[in-house]
């Protein structure tokens, strides 16, 4: 097991984080860490802040109070697209793809933080854009391949079967080269079948050194996959471990049947 | 390729049109709404952001030229530049806040900016001419040639769509194309990867504006007079209309969208007192039937038409 041990510093820290909309409080006081290189998962039943947390992480908005470090910054005072060029990917829990353009173009777009050429530049079109673009395609191309959608790059995204449209999001998100990837319900929507292609993938993604955060309502997958596990219940941290751990833990037990 | 191609038809054209001073001029016109629309088409088509303020630009770029040649007997060519600066400036200034809105309220703002800048051309009569327009803005020449006769006026301003056109296909196929592209199918997802959404849509919304200065500044050294009803709420709904009717996120779809609005109303003055009827009945009619706009709607059904002949229609 790659995990645990204390003394290493996380990749992702939570500490003491809260949010609030109007009068619920959809995170309280919550603090956990990820550590570098495991498949986490964050679970809980509806309405346990798990999306809510996921849009701090990924800077959808602020925090009320406490922090979240990443790679040893604190995020707080990061745009968006600042966080994902340091390495925060995600993907939505409804698929979000732009679903007019084609798939090749999906995972083009996922490069963004990784190529430079801007509006004169793409007027100019010098041959270091050439170049740039030609790599960019390449990249893009090889992710495609990595989730088993080369054959549909031309595609249009729009028109692509739900599960696969599940993938492109995923190598549109690995594009952007993360260290850290937030994967929101990954397998909602998705067969049995594809939901065990889904947990393989998603070793993969590990085995290559990136580290995945998600938050899931397939218990199967998650306990197969997951190599540490947050519990949330309303807002706050109900329990963390190993799945096993987990699994045995009685107030998990009681959230989950509402005793 | 599409460019060649494009530029052999405007020149054959200006050449058959020799001394038919009537379509070339109105040629001309095309030319200069094809400009406004496809700068409108990058920021409305590809970004998926409505601006019902664009005549604003255009008489940005029509008064900035007008005023400085008239007042301060600048030649056209220096005024040029500080034509589309003014322009840029003013779309950073106004884009800056009103680009964080969106859909509705992105149209309220900027129909707003539109019409103060409406009331600032008809009452800033020190420097517009007021109500009653601005006199006497030179033609334009170079070295010599005069560029103002129907012919060379209309390869000037086809020269400058022709190379409107270049950029903006380059910039479509760009990486800074598919991020405004991806801003409009999913703008909580551009900026997820990682896209820099406000200053994408402040960029391209600048270009616009610079795009329709220009268009301005063409419209104004070639008719010598400008009026603040020129540049008022309804042109800029006529541009919307150009750029939806000739299908949106397409550059030839502007070319389109703006040859049908203009000659429409050319062949509708027979039904004179009908014509609005008329007119308005034709764009309900495309809207309904070729909801994707006329360049989608024609190869929708070319597209049909060679699928049928091959007897391979399904349904």
């Amino acid at each position: 097991m790659k995990n645990s041990g204390p003394n290493e510093k996380g990749l992702l820290r939570i500490e003491n984080a809260n949010k609030s909309f109007g009068g619920v409080h959809a995170v309280r006081d919550v603090s956990f860490e990820v550590q570098e290189g495991v498949i986490q998962a964050l679970i809980g039943p509806n309405g346990a802040g798990k999306t809510t947390l996921f849009n701090l992480i990924t800077g959808v908005f602020p925090l009320d109070t406490g922090h979240i470090i990443f790679n040893d910054q604190d995020t707080g005072d990061k745009k968006i697209f600042n966080l994902v060029s340091m390495g925060i990917a995600r993907t939505f829990q409804n698929v979000e793809l732009f679903t007019g353009m084609t798939v090749l173009e999906n995972v083009l777009v996922g490069l963004h933080v990784r190529t430079k050429c801007g509006f004169l530049g793409a007027i100019a079109r010098l041959p270091n854009v050439q170049r740039e673009e030609k790599e960019a395609r390449e990249k893009a191309m090889h992710w495609l391949d990595f989730v088993g959608l080369a054959h549909a790059a031309n595609n249009k995204a729009g028109d692509l079967a739900f599960g696969w449209q599940r993938s492109v999001e995923i190598a549109r998100a690995l594009a952007s080269e993360p260290r850290l990837m937030l994967l929101d319900e990954p397998a909602a929507g998705l067969n049995a079948n594809e939901t065990g292609q889904l947990g393989d993938l998603m070793r993969q993604i590990r085995d290559l050194g990136v580290t995945l955060l998600l938050v899931e309502h397939d218990m199967s997958l998650t306990m197969e996959i997951a190599d540490r596990i947050v519990v949330l219940d309303q807002g706050a941290k109900l329990s963390e471990g190993t799945p096993r751990e987990v699994q045995a833990d009685e107030k998990v037990i009681a959230a989950y049947l509402g005793a | 390729m599409v460019f060649t191609l494009f530029a052999a038809v405007i020149i054959c054209t200006g050449a058959a049109l020799e001394g038919d001073y009537y379509h070339e001029q109105l040629l001309t016109f095309i030319g200069i709404f094809t400009l406004l629309a496809v700068g409108l088409n990058m920021l409305m088509g590809y970004a998926g952001q409505i601006s019902l303020g664009h005549a604003a630009f255009y008489g940005i770029g029509a008064y900035t030229t007008g005023a400085l040649t008239v007042h301060l007997q600048w030649s056209p060519w220096a005024s040029l530049p500080c034509a589309l600066i003014m322009a840029g400036v003013i779309a950073y200034i106004v884009g800056k806040p009103t680009l964080k809105l969106s859909g509705y309220y992105l149209g309220m703002g900027t129909l707003g900016f539109g019409m103060i800048m409406h009331v600032l051309f008809r009452e800033w009569t020190t420097i517009t001419g007021g109500p009653n327009g601005l006199v006497g803005i030179p033609s334009l020449s170079l070295w010599g040639l005069d560029l103002s006769t129907g012919r060379n006026y209309l390869y000037v301003v086809w020269g400058c769509v022709l190379l409107t056109f270049f950029i903006c296909d380059r910039l479509v196929n760009s990486r800074v194309g598919r991020a405004l592209r991806a801003i409009h199918y999913s703008e909580q997802a551009a900026s997820a990867v990682g896209v820099d959404t406000a200053k994408a849509k402040l960029q391209v919304f600048v270009f616009s504006a610079v795009v329709a200065a220009l268009a301005g500044f063409l419209y104004a050294h070639m008719v010598m007079f400008i009026s603040p009803g020129t540049f008022t709420f309804l042109a800029s709904v006529k541009l919307v209309a150009m750029v939806v009717i000739g299908g949106m996120a397409s550059i030839w779809g502007a070319l389109l969208g703006a040859t049908f609005l203009t000659l429409l109303p050319e062949h509708l003055s027979v039904f004179a007192d009908y014509e609005m009827i008329i007119y308005g009945g034709i764009l309900m009619g495309v809207m309904i039937f070729l909801p994707q706009g006329l360049t989608r709607g024609v190869l929708d059904i070319y597209e049909k038409f060679r699928a049928k002949r091959k007897g391979t229609v399904e349904d």
